[in-house]
């Protein structure tokens, strides 16, 4: 098959193998994620979603496998040579993970001081223009225990991708919000979508994750099961996908 | 079923302390490797050496003035049944530089300094701020640990000179109060008495110690696990751990700088 740039995954995870003592979480497990999508991951809980985006950012090691981004494998990386991959490929946190010794602007601005030389005032003034994007402005001087739980989690995500990243890894970013604040950081990351943000939307929050995504991949016992469209989805009858949609009990 | 369960046991804390010996010595060559080869991290430095040395100072000098006052009353009096009171400026400063100032600085920095790091680095590890400094791009043992270690290792020996002389001073008004020995009289003996070497000695040891206190917090506070009850655990660990090797490493670093330093006496 001849490969042109748009076939070419963003991202492709190949036959990913993981276990934590006699437990198997990982049995090859395969999927792609395309330039400019968004690609929601369901499993049950304790299923391994959150160990794929920790393995594909090297906060986990994969027992066997390939995570393949721009052409080389993640996986034999060191821990020194994935900190460049983690400029480009970021994580916001369930909990949004913000350092509690400093301040929003601190947070923000953390990214930007250990990777690039700009001046302070140029800092400054994107940490402002970011907080502004995810309704957060003046929020500058606040320590994080001074934030609602779902601005902590905006804070986070704004300063997930103050670098611009080619991929944004989401574990679980609604979960515990109420109504009113997943529908602002949903608006947050659509925003950022429509400017072609490409990411992994890991939820068991289904109609987030019908907002959000393009296609949605289930994993089940270890592997992955289905993948399709959100339409596909939102029509199918199969039993897996039942279960998520409907909440029905899976034999 | 009981020796069962006692093997189990001995053989758990064997396995902990050989975890702990391979983590210290990794972590070790992480932060000198990083030491070298990483632009060093001068704001968090000084950030540390400021809670470190600063913010203990008062509990090490208060605590220096008293074990001095208390010293030269027990030497005083105990002295005093043999006509010996007048060795008290002696005993008391080579006691104070060469032991007790050491000793009792580390425990203090090791109880109030160690845990402060253990908890914190463990409440950072439980929360995923060490997960998200990597997530980051950066190196937890650049911007944790190098700062640390080297903020223990330049405040300690610091703190213990400076408790050292609270010490001295201590043991000087109470002995021209209540056993009579004038200030000259003092400063003459301590000047006759005491050496450089002395002095040395006695920071090389907290030297030792710092390491050992900062690189043990660190290394406990990274790999913690089960939440808070893990933060307490660590915290308590590390107190516990580091008091013991203050106490045992006192006495070989004591007989080494007999052997090597001071072989006359």
């Amino acid at each position: 098959m001849n490969r042109t740039p748009e076939t070419i995954p963003a991202l492709s995870v190949r036959n990913l193998k993981k276990s934590f003592g006699e437990k198997e979480v990982h049995r090859g497990v395969s999927f792609d994620l395309h330039e400019g999508e968004i690609l929601g991951l369901f499993g049950g809980s304790g299923s391994g979603k959150s160990v794929i985006l920790r393995s594909i950012i090297g906060l986990e090691h994969p027992d066997e496998g390939q995570i393949l981004f721009q052409g080389r494998d993640l996986v034999p990386l060191s821990e020194k040579a994935l900190f460049e991959v983690r400029t480009q490929i970021s994580y916001v946190f369930q909990n949004g993970a913000l350092f509690d010794s400093l301040t929003v602007e601190e947070n923000l601005a953390y990214p930007l001081r250990a990777h690039t030389s700009l001046p302070d005032a140029e800092i400054h003034t994107r940490v402002d223009e970011l907080l502004e994007m995810v309704d957060m402005k003046g929020a500058n001087r606040l320590l994080p225990n001074e934030l609602s739980g779902g601005m902590q989690k905006r804070a986070g995500f704004a300063r997930s991708i103050i670098l611009h990243p080619k991929i944004v890894l989401f574990d679980e970013p609604t979960a515990g919000l109420d109504p009113v604040n997943t529908g602002r950081l949903l608006k947050n990351i659509l925003s950022f979508k429509k400017r072609g943000m490409t990411g992994i939307f890991v939820t068991h929050d289904i109609p987030a994750a019908f907002e959000i995504c393009d296609r949605i991949a289930i994993l089940n016992q270890g592997k992955i099961e289905l993948v399709m469209s959100v339409e596909e989805m939102k029509n199918s009858g199969h039993v897996l996908v039942k279960s998520f949609t409907t909440g029905a009990h899976i034999r | 079923m009981n020796q069962a369960r006692l093997n189990e046991r001995i053989g758990f804390r064997v396995l902990s302390a050989a975890r702990f010996a391979g983590g210290f010595g990794r972590l070790s060559a992480q932060t000198f490797s990083e030491l070298i080869s990483e632009p060093f991290p001068w704001r968090q430095t000084f950030q540390q050496c400021y809670f470190i040395g600063i913010e203990s100072l008062l509990l090490v000098l208060m605590t220096g003035i008293t074990t001095g006052s208390v010293m030269a009353l027990q030497f005083g009096f105990g002295l005093a049944r043999f006509g010996g009171t007048l060795y008290v400026p002696k005993i008391t400063s080579l006691s104070i530089l060469r032991e007790m100032g050491p000793v009792f600085t580390s425990l203090l920095v090791a109880g109030r300094i160690g845990s402060g790091m253990a908890s914190e680095i463990a409440s950072m590890k439980v929360t995923q701020q060490i997960d998200a400094m990597r997530a980051l791009g950066t190196s937890p043992i650049h911007r944790i640990v190098i700062p640390r270690m080297v903020a223990c290792v330049i405040a300690l020996p610091i703190l213990t000179l400076l408790a050292d002389y609270t010490a001295l001073f201590g043991a000087m008004l109470i002995s021209r109060f209540e056993l009579n020995i004038g200030f000259p009289f003092f400063m003459a003996k301590i000047l006759e008495t005491i050496t450089l070497a002395d002095l040395f000695t006695g920071m090389a040891k907290t030297t030792v110690f710092a390491y050992f206190i900062s690189i043990a917090a660190c290394w406990k506070g990274l790999n913690t696990e089960g939440g808070t009850q893990g933060v307490g655990q660590t915290t308590t660990w590390v107190v516990v751990t580091s008091l013991i090797f203050i106490m045992i490493a006192d006495f070989f670093l004591t007989k080494f700088f007999i052997i090597t330093v001071f072989p006359k006496y």
